[in-house]
């Protein structure tokens, strides 16, 4: 079965497993690396990219579910979006393998509630897990790059 | 540490690195071991820092550090850049191969800074040196009045100046000059040293670019996931691989032999499925039909072990430190007062899964992973392969998180023989349930505790006894005694108190034993700083006052500490890091008045605690707020944490790693935990191997840094240790339930 989407703005074909994850297909077979394997069972956020503008885990989104959409990677994700700048200037990152994830939620959080709370923001990444332990600048940098005070 | 800066002029391992013309200086570090060893007159020590000037005006420096989020990787080379006065834009960062030319390059201990900054330094000011003497004698005026300004040299009365790159062929000619001849900069003229120059990685980090051990690419590689033992020395019984074989994109199964004991850092063994793809290997692994003699280590049960080891505790085990009479002042306290506790086995988790690719060709390995320690990686794979060491080749990508697991190079073992087996690069790829399922495991402990207090309440008395599986044991099975990791926060523990012994009861181990980030200092801490709590509490007192008039006078421990038996040897009894009661004093008191200790609320539900504690050479004390709602759950207001670590380089990058380690340590007190049943472990993946989400995180960290000019010290692990006893200690104001066992979940 053959099935077609999009990604990043690139029209794609895939012709394998249907029940093959998304996630796989986009490290194994384009080389979009940004999404992360952390958990592979949707608990860790790792592997967070937008379908149809929404955030979802990658790893467990079979192919075929993802047939006729549209993915949006952090490699897609615009260099100056204001996330990926506060991010920057928070210098979140400590190793970095989470926020990628970390940074695609937070950009889907703020298209659907531009001015997030404190609540608003667990709520939207408490599916993100980081073991170095960056929270506090992860929110910190959500507040920045919406435009609300710390 | 004794570095010695020298010119390098055979460096066939850089090439490919740094060009024909390029001016090297290598730096060579000294351990001190070494020194006092008959090796140092005959030990091939090579330079362990690079510093390469190129004719067209970079400048490289050659970084042999793991970067796994501490900022290393950036903050080294800001070192010898600043005391070079280079222009950071146009320096280059060149990640190290795994290679013994470079001295230990492994990443753990919190020793990266401590051990590289003297010889970073004296890189940067020999280059710098020469760099004006080749100017000087181009414009034939005295070097001394030639200065270098950011990438140039200049010449004041003159007016005539040039960049470095220009200098490069005429400064490689000179002699090398000696020690005594190099300046060093004042302070106040530091370009980055002190400033937050941002990791080198960063833009790339946001926008997927990092390339990880998992991201990992050779050209016609496999992948492969592993079926492994699922009880420690399990041996292989019989497999069907028939239904693995017929799912698409799998190619063949390999069997690798299980590991004999000892277990040391060596592969486990297990059944590979090789594939073309990540998901083919998942999906033939689930159809692998494996059946295992699970061999003596199936009678591994945590709740069975938890009773063992507490008994153990509670009998008198071997004396590690021991002052005074403890058991007559016990026994004639006016109070007297006992605890015991008990933290899990936890697992390192760190978000990248272990991951390795390596190529075997004619009798040579090259291995690209994610690894907190590349020379462990060429002597494990050189001795699985039966090649030498010098034909492994490790190149170190970014980690994503290590915590001490990548110290551990099974991994690379397992992609390397594989490769060997079947003739082409293998990728093997760990899943998460692997990850935690077959960790080199912190193991469990169990701490009895008794002190004696006198009539105003002063503890006069103090016996402590630690009981658990220790890091030696997967080196030598016999092992069951604790051995370095008792000097980890507990026979170093600073409380002047005249009676006191410190005791270690034996445990088996019966999984792989691991370092985690601060080891043995996790539970120690947690241990020695919950019971001073309680007996401030059974006094009276206020625990930060209590605590400090039991740290005594103001003095260094060595001398009382080799009377009681414990004598601080190599680095440890180096004047400059001999634990020093002051320093500990200091934080104290700084966290105790930034963090409003004083003037803290007492709202319902609300409780402040503290703790402090000195490891890696770097003296921590920490507040914590808690609130504790009605159904028990804890939540994490406020944590405040003052830090003397010595010098520091980067100070944004330290400040990330003790928020870091407040998360890390929050996860340690109220969320994870690990359980065995039938030798094997029961949690598998993050729903129910718990680690810190966002909401559970401490909401806002404060650091508070020491200012000072002692030598740098850790910074990576030292942060954790007092984190989990603040919290409890906080909870137990809030509510007066006294933790003793972690996690903690919900207060019940
Ligand atoms: S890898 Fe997808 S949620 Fe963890
Ligand atoms: S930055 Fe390392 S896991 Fe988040």
């Amino acid at each position: 079965m053959q099935l077609t989407l999009t990604v990043n703005g690139t029209a794609r074909t895939f012709d394998g497993d249907p029940a093959m994850p998304l996630l796989w297909y986009l490290r194994d077979g384009l080389a979009l690396t940004g999404a992360k394997f952390g958990c592979g069972t949707g608990v860790c956020g790792a592997c967070t990219v937008h379908i149809d503008g929404s955030p979802a885990r990658a790893c467990t989104t079979p192919m075929k579910s993802a047939a006729g959409k549209t993915v949006v990677t952090i490699e897609g994700l615009d260099a100056a979006h204001p996330v990926k700048q506060a991010w920057q200037e928070i210098n979140v990152p400590q190793c970095g393998y989470c926020q990628t994830g970390q940074i695609m939620s937070a950009a889907a959080l703020l298209a659907s509630t531009p001015k997030p709370d404190d609540e608003d923001i667990d709520a939207a990444l408490r599916g993100n897990i980081c073991r170095c332990g960056t929270y506090q600048r992860i929110r910190d940098a959500v507040k920045k790059a919406a435009g609300v005070t710390a | 540490m004794n570095t010695v800066i020298i010119p390098v002029s055979r460096r066939g391992f850089l090439k490919g690195l740094v060009s024909a013309g390029a001016f090297v200086l290598g730096a060579r570090v000294l351990p001190l071991e070494a020194l006092a060893a008959a090796q140092a007159s005959t030990a091939p020590w090579e330079p362990s820092v690079y510093l390469a000037l190129e004719p067209d005006g970079r400048v490289l420096i050659i970084a042999h550090r793991s970067e796994m989020g501490t900022g290393i990787r950036t903050v080294l080379p800001t070192i010898v850049a600043d005391e070079l006065d280079a222009d950071w834009d146009r320096v280059e960062i060149v990640q190290a191969l795994g290679d013994k030319k470079y001295g230990s390059q492994n990443t753990d201990g919190s020793c990266s800074i401590r051990d590289f900054y003297v010889a970073m330094r004296e890189a940067g000011a020999t280059a710098r040196l020469m760099l004006e003497r080749a100017a000087a004698a181009q414009w034939n005026v005295p070097a001394s009045e030639c200065r270098v300004q950011l990438h140039t040299v200049g010449h004041q009365a003159s007016g005539r100046s040039a960049e470095f790159g220009a200098l490069v062929t005429a400064a490689s000619a000179l002699p090398m000059p000696a020690k005594e001849e190099l300046r060093f900069k004042q302070p106040s003229e530091y370009r980055y040293i002190g400033k937050n120059v941002p990791i080198i990685d960063l833009e790339d980090l946001c926008n997927g670019r990092g390339t990880f051990g998992m991201d990992a690419v050779v050209p016609g590689m496999v992948y492969a996931t592993i079926e492994r033992p699922p009880v420690l020395g399990a041996t292989l019984k019989s497999h069907q691989d028939a239904a693995a074989l017929k799912v698409a994109g799998v190619e063949q199964t390999v069997v690798l032999e299980t590991t004999g004991y000892p277990v040391g850092m060596k592969m486990l063994g297990g059944v590979a499925v090789i594939a073309r793809d990540t998901w083919s290997a998942i999906r033939g692994r689930q159809a692998l039909k494996v059946e295992w003699d699970l061999g003596p280590h199936a009678s591994y049960d945590t709740a069975a072990f938890k009773k063992t080891l507490i008994a153990t505790a509670r009998q008198p085990g071997r004396v590690a430190r021991s002052g005074g009479d403890v058991d007559a002042a016990l026994a004639s306290a006016t109070r007297r007062h006992e605890a015991t506790y008990y933290t899990p086995p936890l697992s390192h988790a760190p978000m990248e899964p272990p991951v390795a690719v390596a190529s075997v060709k004619d009798g040579k390995a090259e291995v690209w992973a994610p690894t907190q320690n590349p020379q462990a990686v060429q002597s494990v794979v050189a001795a699985a392969l039966g090649i030498t060491e010098t034909d492994v080749i490790c190149h170190v990508t970014l980690l994503g998180g290590g915590f001490g697991r990548k110290s551990f190079p099974d991994y690379c073992a397992e992609a390397a023989v594989l490769s060997q087996k079947i003739g082409k690069p293998v990728k093997v790829v760990w899943t998460r349930e692997d990850d935690i399922r077959h960790d080199f495991y912190h193991g469990e402990c169990a701490m009895h505790m008794q002190g004696g207090l006198d009539a105003q309440g002063k503890p006069v008395a103090w016996l402590q006894r630690s009981v658990f599986p220790p890091i030696g044991s997967i080196f030598n099975v016999e092992e069951q005694y604790g051995g370095g990791q008792l000097n980890m926060g507990w026979t170093d523990v600073p409380f002047a108190i005249s009676n006191f012994r410190a005791e270690n009861g034996p445990s088996e181990a019966h999984v792989r034993i691991g370092w985690l980030r601060a080891v043995a200092n996790v539970h120690h801490a947690f241990g020695v700083q919950s019971f001073i709590d309680e007996l401030a509490h059974l006094a009276g007192r206020d625990p930060i006052e209590y605590w400090l008039e039991t740290l005594g006078a103001s003095r260094k421990l060595d001398a009382e500490l080799k009377a009681q038996g414990y004598e601080l040897r190599g680095l440890s009894g180096q004047p400059q890091f001999v634990p020093d009661t002051a320093r500990l004093r200091r934080v104290v008191e700084l966290v105790r008045d930034r963090s409003g200790w004083a003037t803290r609320k007492t709202a319902p539900g609300h409780g402040w605690g503290f703790a402090a504690h000195r490891s890696f050479f770097s003296y921590i004390a920490t507040v914590v707020e808690v609130r504790v709602d009605d159904d028990g759950t804890v939540h994490i207001p406020r944590v405040d944490m003052a830090v003397d670590c010595g010098l520091i380089i980067n100070p944004d990058r330290v400040i990330a790693q003790f928020e870091g380690a407040a998360t890390f340590g929050a996860g340690v007190a109220m969320v994870s935990a690990l359980s065995a049943q039938g030798g094997r472990i029961r949690e598998g993946n993050f729903h129910n191997y718990q680690v810190p989400r966002i909401h559970q995180a401490p909401l806002r960290t404060h650091v508070h840094i020491v200012e000072t000019t002692e030598p740098p010290a850790g910074v990576g692990e030292p942060g954790v240790p007092p984190v989990a006893p603040a919290i409890c200690n906080a909870i137990f104001a809030a509510t007066g339930k006294r933790v003793r066992e972690l996690p903690v979940g919900k207060v019940t």
